[in-house]
């Protein structure tokens, strides 16, 4: 079991909003993109966030553009879980392939505010918030290992590096 | 057993199955994969991954739409290094001021009924206007498909929409696929396969067919699909495709979900900011003032949007400023040897360059804070055009020609 503090968001947050698309062209670094995370939603997590922080949102989560630095900004923030009542499901994808988990709880937003904290047993596939406890779903056996790689981009270079140079 | 639907049908075949159902996972490969501007940053997490070559070079895409011509010394660098990337790889690809990814690779009949095609960009829904399978992906997923030329895909489950009825003047393809989203909401799609039908679709012209499922994007579906008929074949027939099998839903395939819309009985709709499905009747929202008004996109930048306004500007003068911007060269081309752009021009608009303008924000009509666009774009979300606190609406040409005469949201039918 780890301790999160959380970040709670309503529904329908779109990635216009975690990660600007003016940006999409310009920054490039790691730092960069994390220094812009939601800074139209709320400039204090773009300022306070902390590794480890969770962000917990209502339905929707991350719907809009296809664009990969609306789950790397947050990542790049230390931010590697996230609850949702749902996801978009590029977003969702996109999660899998960064190597950050998708954890769908219809019930959390409503149980928490930012600043709470909430209890994550990821072998056991528990949540525990405010003392009541919810299972989520697993992800399918082919999607975990992407997922338990780090993500895409890992798994690939695994794949690539065990296959030998040309 | 029941049916399939196209999406099972699609996902099948690319993936080299003899059936496949919603819910399973298959490596996907598609027929033809894309990226515009990102390609240069997909191309530096493709060298990440070690492979020693890219997989299917002739598969390959590349546009240049995004922000054209360059606005910045940076903006130009990147555009450097997807030419001389194209270059070394024998990659097809498109110069500045081609147009738009969605709109080039439709005009160079570039993909085909049946076919899969990913992009690196949200709105690769559209090409469900030919009956292929059009999805978006994220740029390590497009380096992972140049380093192997197949993606992890889960077959979606099925959302049946029919459309029936005839369009009223002045009621377009935008309008419906407003109502749509506006009724069942940005994640009414719930990242299915959005599979239309109806005796409406082949009153339909194809320019109105792009509208549909290039805008399902923004309903949170996966893809969306026309049964194509004989006038997209024709289409492509005429631009030089080869052979191809095109793919239609069973009767009995599984629909976890069907919608009807009778297109006779709608009105004009729009999107109020800051979401696509913040829909109301026009007539809600009637003069609200705008300081900007934008023609242009993959949504609605092709000749008969722009002719929908040349209707309404006729012989009138806008009132706020208004950029058109045509969604490729060869709309620009059509569009001044019939008269239509000298229509525009002499109402007051202005004209730049083919590719997505200001639809997100990169240059050539950001607005200022507190002005409002209305934008014949698909997306309005808070920030799209490049300033957080402009308040963007969405409609169709017509609308965004009568609001630009009006200074204000306006009835594009008074001016008919
Ligand atoms: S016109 Fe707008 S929505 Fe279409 S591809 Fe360009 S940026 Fe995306």
């Amino acid at each position: 079991m780890t301790t999160h503090r959380v970040w709670v968001y309503d529904d329908n947050v779109n990635t216009d909003v975690i990660f600007p698309g003016k940006y999409t062209y310009t920054l490039k670094t790691p730092d960069e993109i994390a220094a812009h995370a939601l800074e139209d939603l709320d400039p204090r997590f773009t300022a306070e966030a902390q590794p480890g922080d969770v962000i917990v949102a209502g339905r929707n989560w991350g719907c809009g553009s296809s664009r990969e630095q609306a789950v790397t900004a947050l990542k790049y923030r230390g931010v590697t879980v996230i609850v949702a009542a749902s996801f978009s499901g590029l977003y969702a994808r996109n999660c899998i392939n960064q190597g950050v988990l998708p954890i769908i709880c219809p019930q959390a937003r409503e149980l928490l505010s930012t600043g709470d904290t909430l209890d994550l047993d990821l072998a056991g596939g528990t949540l525990l918030i405010k003392g009541q406890r919810f299972a989520f779903a697993r992800l399918s056996p082919s999607v975990q290992a992407i997922y338990e790689a780090g993500g895409l981009l890992p798994m690939l270079q695994r794949r690539f590096s065990d296959q030998g140079a040309p | 057993m029941p049916g399939y639907t196209f999406a099972e049908k699609a996902l099948a075949r690319a993936a080299g199955a003899a059936t496949a159902r919603a819910g399973e996972t298959l490596d996907v490969r598609p027929d033809v994969i894309f990226s515009h501007d990102n390609s240069a940053a997909i191309r530096r997490i493709f060298e990440k991954i070690g492979a020693p070559r890219i997989a299917h070079p002739e598969r390959m895409i590349f546009t240049l739409d995004h922000a054209v011509p360059a606005p910045t010394t940076q903006h130009a660098q990147n555009h450097a290094e997807i030419r001389a990337f194209a270059a070394e790889n024998g990659i097809r690809w498109f110069e500045v001021g081609r147009g738009i990814c969605h709109q080039v690779i439709s005009e160079e009949a570039l993909v085909l009924p049946g076919q899969v095609i990913l992009g690196a960009d949200s709105h690769s829904t559209h090409f469900g206007w030919l009956g292929a399978f059009g999805m978006g992906v994220g740029r390590t997923e497009m380096a992972a498909l140049w380093a192997t030329g197949e993606l992890w895909m889960r077959v979606p489950e099925a959302m049946r929409v029919t459309l029936t009825g005839r369009l009223a003047d002045g009621v377009t393809a935008k309008d419906a696929a407003l109502k749509l989203i506006g009724d069942r909401g940005a994640d009414g799609g719930d990242y299915r396969s959005i599979e239309f039908d109806g005796d409406a679709l082949p009153l339909l012209s194809l320019e109105e067919r792009m509208v549909i499922p290039n805008m399902m994007a923004e309903f949170g579906a996966m893809n969306a699909y026309l049964p194509p008929d004989e006038a997209v074949f024709n289409y492509l027939r005429t631009r030089g495709a080869g052979d191809f099998t095109p793919l239609y839903p069973d009767a009995d395939a599984v629909y976890s979900e069907h919608y009807t819309l009778d297109l006779g009985t709608l009105d004009p709709q729009i999107a109020l900011p800051h979401s696509p499905d913040n829909v109301v009747s026009l007539r809600e929202a009637l003069g609200q003032p705008v300081q900007q008004a934008f023609l242009g996109t993959c949504t609605n930048g092709r000749l008969e949007d722009l002719l929908a306004a040349a209707r309404v500007l006729r012989g009138q003068r806008v009132r706020c400023r208004m950029v058109v911007i045509p969604a490729s060269s060869e709309v620009l081309l059509a569009a001044t040897q019939d008269g239509t752009l000298a229509t525009l021009l002499a109402a007051g608009a202005t004209i730049s360059t083919p590719g997505c303008g200001p639809c997100m924000g990169n240059h050539m009509g950001v607005p200022a804070p507190n002005e409002a666009t209305i934008s014949s774009a698909n997306r309005n979300f808070k920030g799209r055009m490049g300033t957080a606190d402009a308040p963007i609406y969405l409609a169709s040409p017509y609308v965004v020609a009568a609001s630009a005469i009006a200074g204000a949201i306006a009835d594009p039918r008074e001016y008919f």
